[in-house]
């Protein structure tokens, strides 16, 4: 049983979630972005299991949200691939600077 | 009885959406039969009606006439007091006019059998007649004002529905919607007057309010404590610009009556509703609807005796009216707008028989005459305009200068015009006669001044009926080649021939001993140096039209010369209505309404254009924003968190 | 006292967390980006192996790494033409990015360091009766701390997940 602080396991999932959010902003490939929201997820997975584990070590609600959050974060990687795919089939590329139609 | 009558306002209803709703798949027999059968049952009806009313034992323990209602449903009910029902009321001034209205109303379905053959919309025009019928009986049976005020504008309606029937004439369709807007406009006042006497008095029920207002008026406040004695001590002390609340609830509704009525200064839709067919004129314009406003007064006459301020305003609206209209039918061409215009004058005289009837001078004689009156009238007036349809029928104008002559080709018509003639002009045995010395007499008990005003509008009366007479009947006829006038199928000669009979004989009845304002029994006695003057002033007037247009001469001619003024004014109506064009075009329209449009447009429509503006200017602005780039807007995001949890932190420092 | 092995057990899982997570989104290799992030999400699985979750480990490597990833390799290979090299990020893209995410980092860390609570330790170990068994009646459960009702809920959102896959990546 080690005596290491809650902050040495939170650090870790704090720098995770940060390369995500900088792999979001920067990248353009569109399974690369995907990537790095599966990062973020996984930050914050981290989270709910060491505060769990920290602050209610008898009971088991962060461990069960992290459960559900990889069945959801299974889900919508799945959705989101196939999207991409489709977009790829439509557009040829699946470079996001591409697919601005969204503008005004 | 209860049943009866329930069969009384429902078969026209029914005619009415049978033969609107399906009218189209009939032929026009089939549907103008149909009609009259209908209007001839209710005629059946409502004889037995009033008849059995009349003459069985319905008397208070007083040994006046008792007041029945037959039904009453509630039909909303708002809250406990803010009750409105349906009703049928049957008292003497009710009877009577289910004699009235059901037999003016069954000769005008079946002269219109003759008038408006081969029409267009013959089905629509007997439907629309069913639903005034309907509408007529409704409003004089009703049992509370909000009834009586319901079919008020369904006459209304119906009255604009007819007299816009030739809708492709645009004179029918700009006279039909002045009717209907000038009487709405007076229908505001009454709204009004209702509103304020049910509120004061918390209940719509004419036999609530009129009875605690007899025995006011006969006991004295204080003395009456009868089941409704709350009702009136509510409206004492309440004043509002200087004049008594009841004053004001009296007036305002009496307003109403004036709209309907057509009394000055609202009386400028009727001669222009001659535009309609002249069946309908004799009906509604003529014998029934526009004797509402003086139904309306009669029926709240008690409460008018409390006031005696309303009472002069009815007498001297009347009294002005009178003479007006019969100054302006002197010079009229068009043969209808002299009806019209004899018909204003005529129930201004009904109306000022009410305005001066004081049960303390003579116990009630002018209500008497005016109800008398009313039913005269309602008889000689559409008699008139049926002969008058007749003629119009035969020559196919309204200007008598274009039926100089006619009594040889039509003799029927010659025959029935001039005994309506005579009996309009007060000539003994005519039924005018009567009536008219009953009105005369109860003026002059009032005031002699009202006596000798309304007497020279008698004379007045037979002076423009017999120039109307003698310019179509007797002056030379025109060169008719090529088409000779006849007289009318039978279709339309019975209601003629019978309508004629009826004005003959009517000044018999003792109608005292059936209508009188608390159903007490009357006797009606000619007051001798009345009549002989009447008759005498009437007989004056008739020699001077005869002297005059007997045939054709310059002396017309030469007094309109010489009166020039005068005689122009009176052609144009006294210009009511280019006064009426100047106060709503110029005043309402340029001076009122244009300002507030010009305001709408430019002020608060330029307000909210100018946000409008502004939003899209600025969304113009900022709508490089968004890019379409989501990394961006992540970005941003994550900026905008950094900068809020900065904030936050240094708050909280 | 901690154990040596503990220590250095938790000093490889953090490293690899930290170094692959960066690695991941800086390589300019998609393929490889897959492949750091499987390697990230492994030492996540070890984080929570030491933390006594075993299943919670378990599902983390079957789920994500071996399932999530795998698609995520699958839909590269689709979508990537051969011999296509990824082009070189804009410097400003990365200057921006860069100084956002530090920004945040900065903030969380000074957040997490500056507070006491987060210097507590371990409290103590899972109570008694702990098992597997356990974990399976509150996942099913349906009284308080029972998870039924999310778990149905999750189920209907994979099923609908499948169906919306399957139309929206169907060829027309």
């Amino acid at each position: 049983m080690d005596k290491l602080p809650l902050a040495l396991y939170i650090i870790p999932s704090i720098i995770m979630f940060c390369c995500g959010v900088y792999g979001f902003i920067t990248r353009k490939n569109l399974i690369a972005i995907l990537i790095s929201l599966e990062l973020m997820l996984n930050a914050v997975d981290i989270n709910f299991v060491v505060f769990n584990r920290f602050l209610f070590p008898g009971q088991l609600e962060g461990m069960m949200f992290t459960l559900f959050a990889i069945a959801i974060a299974a889900a919508e990687t799945g959705l989101a691939i196939a999207i991409i795919v489709n977009l790829f089939r439509w557009a040829g590329n699946i470079d996001i600077r591409d697919l601005n139609k969204m503008k005004f | 009885m209860e049943i009866i009558s329930i069969f009384i306002l429902c078969i026209p209803l029914f005619m009415f959406l049978l033969l609107g709703l399906t009218g189209m798949k009939m032929s026009h027999k089939l549907a103008g039969w149909l009609g009259c059968l209908g209007m001839g049952t209710v005629l059946v009806l409502s004889y037995w009606t009033a008849l059995s009313y009349f003459f069985g034992d319905f008397y208070t323990a007083e040994g006046t006439r008792a007041t029945l209602v037959l039904w009453n449903v509630d039909w909303l009910q708002f809250t406990q007091n803010l009750v409105i029902r349906l009703g049928f009321m049957l008292d003497p001034i009710s009877a009577m006019m289910l004699i009235v209205i059901p037999t003016i109303s069954f000769m005008v379905h079946l002269y219109s059998m003759g008038y408006m053959e081969g029409e267009k919309g013959f089905q629509r025009y007997f439907a629309f007649l069913s639903l005034f019928s309907f509408s007529m009986l409704g409003l004089v049976v009703a049992t509370n004002i909000f009834q009586m005020y319901i079919f008020w504008e369904l006459v209304g309606a119906s009255s604009y529905l007819l007299i816009g029937f030739f809708y492709k004439l645009p004179s029918a369709v700009s006279a039909s919607k002045k009717a209907f807007i000038v009487t709405r406009f007076a229908d505001l006042g009454f709204l009004l007057g209702i509103l304020i006497l049910s509120y004061c008095t918390q209940t719509f029920d004419f036999i609530d309010i009129t009875s605690a207002a007899v025995a006011n008026y006969e006991g004295g406040v204080a003395s009456y404590t009868g089941p409704f004695s709350g009702i009136l001590t509510s409206f004492s002390g309440m004043t509002f610009l200087g004049a008594s609340t009841l004053t004001w609830a009296l007036v305002l509704i009496f307003m109403g009556g004036m709209g309907k009525s057509a009394m000055l200064p609202l009386h400028i839709w009727l001669p222009d509703a001659m535009e309609g067919p002249t069946p309908v004129s004799a009906l509604i314009h003529a014998a029934t609807m526009v004797v509402a406003g003086v139904y309306l007064v009669a029926r709240l006459f008690p409460l008018y005796l409390l006031e005696m301020s309303a009472m002069n305003i009815i007498t001297i609206v009347g009294c002005i009216t009178a003479f007006y209209a019969a100054v302006v039918a002197c010079t009229q061409i068009d043969i209808k707008r002299v009806l019209a215009f004899s018909t204003i004058s005529q129930i201004a005289f009904m109306v000022t028989a009410l305005g001066v009837a004081r049960p303390e001078i003579h116990e009630g004689l002018g209500f008497m005459a005016s109800m008398f009156h009313l039913f005269t009238h309602a008889m000689f007036k559409a008699l008139l305009f049926l002969g008058a349809g007749a003629l119009i029928h035969a020559v196919h104008s309204n200007n008598y200068t274009a039926m100089h002559g006619l009594r040889r080709y039509m003799p029927v018509a010659h025959i029935t015009f001039l005994i309506g003639c005579l009996a309009i002009a007060g000539i003994p045995p005519f039924s005018g006669f009567f009536s008219k010395d009953e009105i005369l007499s109860a003026a002059f008990e009032n005031h002699w001044f009202w006596g000798a005003w309304l007497m020279m509008v008698a004379g007045l009366t037979a002076f423009y009926m017999f120039r109307l007479y003698y310019m179509i009947f007797w002056w030379k006829e025109h060169d008719c080649s090529h088409h000779t006038p006849h007289d009318a199928p039978a279709v339309m000669n019975i209601p003629l021939i019978f309508l004629a009979a009826v004005s003959c004989v009517a000044g018999f009845i003792p109608f005292g001993h059936f209508v009188t304002w608390n159903g007490a029994n009357y006797d009606i006695h000619l007051v001798p140096w009345v009549a002989i003057s009447s008759v005498c002033v009437a007989v004056l007037a008739i020699l001077l039209a005869t002297k005059m247009y007997i045939k054709e001469n310059p002396v017309p001619d030469r007094l309109a010369d010489k009166f020039h003024g005068l005689w122009t004014a009176a052609y144009h109506r006294f210009y009511w209505d280019e006064i009426y064009m100047w106060i709503t075009h110029k005043v309402i329209f340029q001076g009122v309404c244009r300002p507030i449009a010009w305001f709408d447009r430019h002020i608060i429509d330029g307000t909210m254009d100018g946000f409008a503006k502004v939003a899209q200017w600025s969304s113009l602005q900022i709508r490089g924003l968004q890019s379409g780039n989501v990394q961006f807007y992540v970005w941003i995001y994550l900026v905008g968190a950094l900068a809020l949890g900065t904030i936050a932190w240094l708050c909280l420092l | 006292m901690e154990s040596v092995g503990s220590i250095v057990m938790y000093g490889i899982i953090v490293a690899a967390i930290i170094i692959f997570s960066i690695l991941t989104v800086t390589t300019r290799r998609i393929l490889r980006a897959a492949t750091y992030l499987l390697f990230t999400l492994f030492a996540t699985a070890g984080l929570y192996f030491k933390l006594d979750y075993e299943f919670l480990g378990a599902v983390q490597i079957a789920v994500y790494a071996g399932g999530i990833v795998v698609l995520v390799v699958f839909a590269i290979l689709l979508t990537t033409k051969p011999g296509d090299a990824s082009v070189q990020l804009s410097s400003r893209r990365r200057i921006f990015g860069g100084a956002a995410s530090l920004l945040a980092l900065a903030a969380l860390g000074y957040a997490v360091v500056s507070r006491a609570g987060f210097w507590s330790t371990l409290r103590g170990p899972f109570e008694e009766g702990f098992t597997m068994n356990h974990l399976g009646e509150v996942l099913l459960g349906t009284e308080k701390f029972g998870y039924l009702l999310p778990f149905e809920a999750v189920s209907v959102l994979l099923l609908a997940c499948i169906i919306g896959g399957v139309v929206i990546a169907r060829k027309r």
